[in-house]
């Protein structure tokens, strides 16, 4: 039988604000166990929340982005459960009414554009941190993160392979980043996802009982996760088995997932409005507020850089995953007019190869974009070949010559320049003629790979400097071609 | 002259006919000796109590006092203070210390106010008659062996018995009109977002409110001054001008001080259910209001019936939430021996909490679980919404409403403890109030035929504290119930 996995998608991502989003405590990862809990964090009694204005903006941002809406008026609500690391006995999130309602992200797939929709967005405290290692028999509270802002964002079912799972973390990881109001780092948990999958017969139109993943914090792990999971629920379902509705973790030690709990064992939350919070309100005012501080969004980007670059729509969906990377692209492109597909070449290979090897971001790039222009214009005016272009950058990269002519101090210091004199080329090729007699005769005799062979050692003759164009012209001009 | 309210306390301080210190001595060594007899207090702190009352003097020889510099203040143990523990009158609290002062307690501690102690008062303020505290009951200074009325009987008593000239209260559904009612004395549970609930240990959020005890409507007024305001730590706080409450007690009335004022009488509130002296007492104090000037009318409230039951959905639904944090794990009561998370959690919370407060948190989970919470709670909120509409409609036909503060005066201690819905029902006049979010006084009318304190329930539109006051304030400047003593304070000078 053939099966269709059916996917959506609860992101966390944590919201950049200072500070919580009930208290004043700051939200910087990393500090000594609850150094960052205030008395609010900490649930004293006769504390109260005092909602964080900031991390209402992220999720308005949030919420235009994706073309949602922002309802006027949204409720805090009490999600009730005992945990050591949630101090209140309850987590405030909001239930009924959330802030974002709606939207829709669009991804790339292995079959083109698809549009994934979303269901809400809503605004919620984190809990604590237990630890369970150092503490010998006893578990450790660490309360630094409870009470850190999230916004918990809800895809629709509409995702149909891990690839497109994957495809839509990433688009949303990315708009999170562009539109700040995420700082995206997943090692920290700032971006996590819990994958709600099922399978059903292809053709089917009613779902499938779902499993829901739990925690996943790498796009590979949600991928592998996701995968194994497929493969689980297919096997029982034609082993002659059912699937449970529960809750699973993902053990990437041992490539599986294994379950949590069941929904029979699923704890009654007792929501109901929090008393302490009056209702948010919005209004028109703070949304159009909201919507001109926000940048140019990736897909209108991406579409400008198609039709004012005349990119294609692989180049221009690439360069604008990042909004470094494609600032990066626009200046250098800026900085040499005509030129846009080779400046989107030239940062989408030779750079981002580079900085993928040493996996550093593109704003630590040791080539700077005007740097990266000045050496692009060597080639549009046949100063150095492409060829040569790739050891000018590496001395760049590596430090050699530095400023905004980088590229040209190289080219001189290293005596780079190529060789446009056909009287010096002609006498290159005269020599690479007379040396090899044997490969001149395999070209007379109709082997036509021999004159690719004349032809590099012509270059190599000139160490690389000649000009491939006019070293074939004059090679074909001598051998009577 | 230390039996006194606190406008003849602050006038003969700022007069230095009497210093704080003196004072604050003189009402030490009276808890000192009647405490073990009434139960009224938790803590004690007569050191720091004197530090304060010599700051006073000090503010006052500087010529710096204003009209509460120098008067000693307990606080209701629910409020946090930093100076000593606060403990809820529950063994879950027993010893905890607040690194922090409620909204409430910084007011009254920055108008010169001398913080004597933390009073007695229901678990969690869960009760109508100060039993379920862990520390035991209070007692009635009228009686002994009567109930102070709760949850806030503690500083109730403590006013009553002329221990300290103010107290505050927390008014849930009642607790701090009833315990006024019973002990006779004033007390008022001002419009909800008026006093910060900051600090306040929240036992149902939408209806807690904080509140003075004192021995007349202009001593209220003065305390309402310094404990409302906004704060910003309090998002239920209301953001509105600061307001003198006693302004309008000082205007000359004239004869007939309440000409003008129409006096709202709910049929629903005089009906079977009241006890005859209470009622013989109300109507009294009525005729008093009309010769005052007052026009009576009667209205109907036809809603108000439902106002226990809907009371006894959302507040325990609220504290069941409210008190989660209560876990053992970060302060609190812990227990000694556990086998595991799930057994420290039972344990800690079943020997920490009192039996009213775990019916209550049973309760409120309850009403809030899957498959029951449209029934009862959004049930509950949507009678709310119609209970308010009644008072609305009510405001456009008179300026207060008036009737008793409870249906009958003090009962015995234990008399009703082994029936929850009869100690509810004690509830019936006041915890609209709350449900409502609306300011409600009491003022003490007369007396049962016991010698009990009789208390009569002034009711008010948002924001009407001045003048629900002001009503008040003509009312005993007509006649002298606030002035009766409880024997036992009857000696002092």
């Amino acid at each position: 039988m053939k099966w269709e996995t059916v996917i959506g998608l609860e992101t966390h991502a944590q919201l950049s604000t200072a500070s919580k989003i009930f208290s004043g405590a700051a939200t910087a990862f990393g500090a000594a166990p609850n150094t960052q809990a205030s008395a609010v964090d900490i649930a004293l009694p006769g504390v109260l929340p005092v909602l964080n204005r900031g991390a209402v903006e992220r999720a308005i941002r949030f919420g235009l982005a994706v073309g949602a809406t922002i309802n006027r008026r949204s409720v805090f609500a009490r999600k009730n459960y005992f945990y050591p690391d949630l101090p209140k006995g309850y987590q405030i999130s909001q239930f009924e009414i959330p802030v974002v309602q709606g939207g829709t992200l669009t991804i790339a797939t292995a079959q083109g554009e698809k549009t994934v929709r979303l269901t809400r967005a809503h605004l919620e405290e984190d809990a604590g941190k237990s630890l369970h290692e150092d503490f010998h028999g006893m578990t450790g509270i660490d309360l630094n993160r409870a009470g850190t802002p999230l916004l918990e964002i809800v895809s629709e079912p509409d995702m149909r392979s891990a690839a497109e799972a994957v495809a839509y973390a990433k688009t949303l990881h990315a708009l999170v980043k562009w539109i700040g109001i995420c700082d995206g780092n997943m090692q920290e948990g700032s971006f996590r996802c819990d994958a709600n999958v099922s399978v059903r017969p292809a053709g089917e139109t009613k779902l499938g009982t779902r499993c829901e993943i739990k925690n996943l914090n790498s796009f590979r792990f949600l991928e592998q996760a996701i995968e194994f999971e497929v493969r689980r629920q297919i096997e029982l379902i034609e082993d002659g088995g059912k699937v449970v509705q529960e809750t699973r973790l993902y053990d990437p030690d041992k490539h599986q997932t294994r379950s949590m709990r069941s929904k029979e064992d699923a704890q009654d939350y007792r929501y109901f409005p929090d008393p302490d919070l009056p209702p948010l309100s919005i209004d028109d005012a703070w949304i159009d507020r909201v919507k001109s501080g926000l940048p140019e969004l990736p897909e209108a980007m991406k579409a400008r850089f198609e039709s004012q670059y005349g990119l294609p729509a692989y180049d221009a969906r690439t360069l604008t995953s990042s909004r470094e990377l494609a600032a990066y692209f626009e200046a250098t492109a800026a900085a040499i007019p005509g030129e846009a597909k080779m400046a989107a070449n030239w940062v989408l290979g030779e750079l981002s190869a580079a900085l993928n090897k040493v996996e550093r971001d593109i704003c630590d790039a040791p080539v700077s974009s005007v740097q990266l222009a000045g050496l692009l214009r060597r080639i549009q005016d046949g100063t150095i070949s492409g060829k040569i272009a790739k050891d000018v950058f590496d001395a760049i990269w590596a430090g050699e010559a530095t400023g905004d002519n980088a590229a040209d101090t190289i080219i001189a210091k290293k005596g780079l320049k190529q060789i446009s004199d056909s009287g010096a080329i002609e006498k290159i090729v005269d020599e690479v003629i007379a040396a090899n007699p044997a490969i001149v005769a395999e070209f007379r005799a109709g082997k036509e790979k021999a004159f690719n062979s004349l032809v590099g050692k012509a270059m190599a003759a000139s160490r690389g400097k000649a000009n491939p164009a006019q070293v074939n012209s004059i090679l074909k001009l001598k051998l009577g071609a | 002259m230390i039996g006194a309210p606190i406008a003849e306390l602050g006038a003969a301080l700022r007069a230095k006919r009497l210093s704080s210190v003196e004072l604050t001595q003189r009402l030490l060594d009276r808890i000192a000796r009647l405490n073990p007899v009434l139960n009224a207090f938790i803590s004690v702190d007569p050191d720091r109590a004197l530090a304060d009352a010599k700051a006073a003097d000090a503010a006052i020889a500087a010529g710096a006092a204003g009209p509460l510099t120098g008067i000693p203040v307990a606080h209701k143990d629910i409020l946090a203070t930093a100076a000593m523990r606060t403990t809820c009158g529950s063994r879950m609290l027993a010893n905890y210390t607040s690194p922090y002062d409620a909204h409430v307690v910084e007011g009254l501690a920055r108008a010169g106010t001398v913080l004597v102690g933390k009073t007695n008062m229901d678990e969690f303020a869960m009760g109508s008659s100060s039993e379920t505290s862990h520390f035991g009951p209070v007692k009635n200074p009228w009686n002994l062996k009567y109930v102070p009325g709760g949850s806030s009987g503690g500083s109730a008593a403590a006013v009553a018995a002329r221990l300290v000239p103010a107290g505050t209260g927390t008014d849930t559904g009642g607790s701090i009109r009833q315990p006024a009612a019973l002990s006779g004395i004033c007390g008022l549970k001002p419009t909800y977002g008026i006093c910060s609930r900051y600090g306040l240990v929240a036992f149902a959020s939408s209806l807690d409110q904080a509140g003075p005890f004192a021995q007349t409507a202009e001593d209220i007024a003065l305390l309402l001054n310094a404990m409302a305001g906004h704060d910003a730590r309090d998002s239920t706080s209301l953001d509105r001008p600061t307001e003198d409450y006693t302004r309008v007690l000082r205007r000359d009335g004239g004869a007939r001080p309440l000409a003008g004022v129409t006096i709202g009488l709910p049929r629903e509130y005089f009906g079977a259910g009241i006890d005859p002296d209470v009622a013989r007492a109300i109507d009294a104090a009525l005729a008093e209001f009309r010769a005052l000037g007052a026009r009576t009318v009667e209205i109907t409230l036809p809603n108000a019936r439902l106002s226990v039951p809907v009371y006894y959905v959302i507040a325990p639904a609220e504290a069941s939430s409210n008190l989660s944090r209560f876990d053992g794990v970060r302060y609190g009561h812990r227990a000694a021996k556990y086998d595991d998370l799930t057994d420290m959690y039972g344990k800690s919370r079943a020997e920490g909490f009192g039996a009213e407060v775990k019916r209550r948190i049973l309760v409120g989970t309850y009403v809030l679980s899957h498959g029951y919470y449209d029934a009862y709670y959004l049930k509950a909120q949507q009678v709310r919404h119609l209970i308010a509409d009644d008072f609305r409609h009510a405001y456009r036909t008179c300026d207060v409403i008036v009737g008793p503060t409870a249906p009958t005066a003090a009962f015995p201690i234990g008399a009703k403890t082994d029936d929850p819905v009869q100690m509810y029902l004690n509830d019936i006049f006041t915890v609209a109030a709350n449900l409502v979010g609306a300011p409600a006084l009491s003022i003490p009318c007369g007396f049962d035929r016991n010698g009990l304190p009789i208390g009569l329930q002034i009711q008010g539109d948002y924001f009407a504290e001045a003048k629900m006051l002001d009503v008040a304030h003509r009312f005993q400047q007509a006649t002298d119930w606030h002035g009766k003593r409880p024997a036992l304070a009857e000696d002092i000078d």
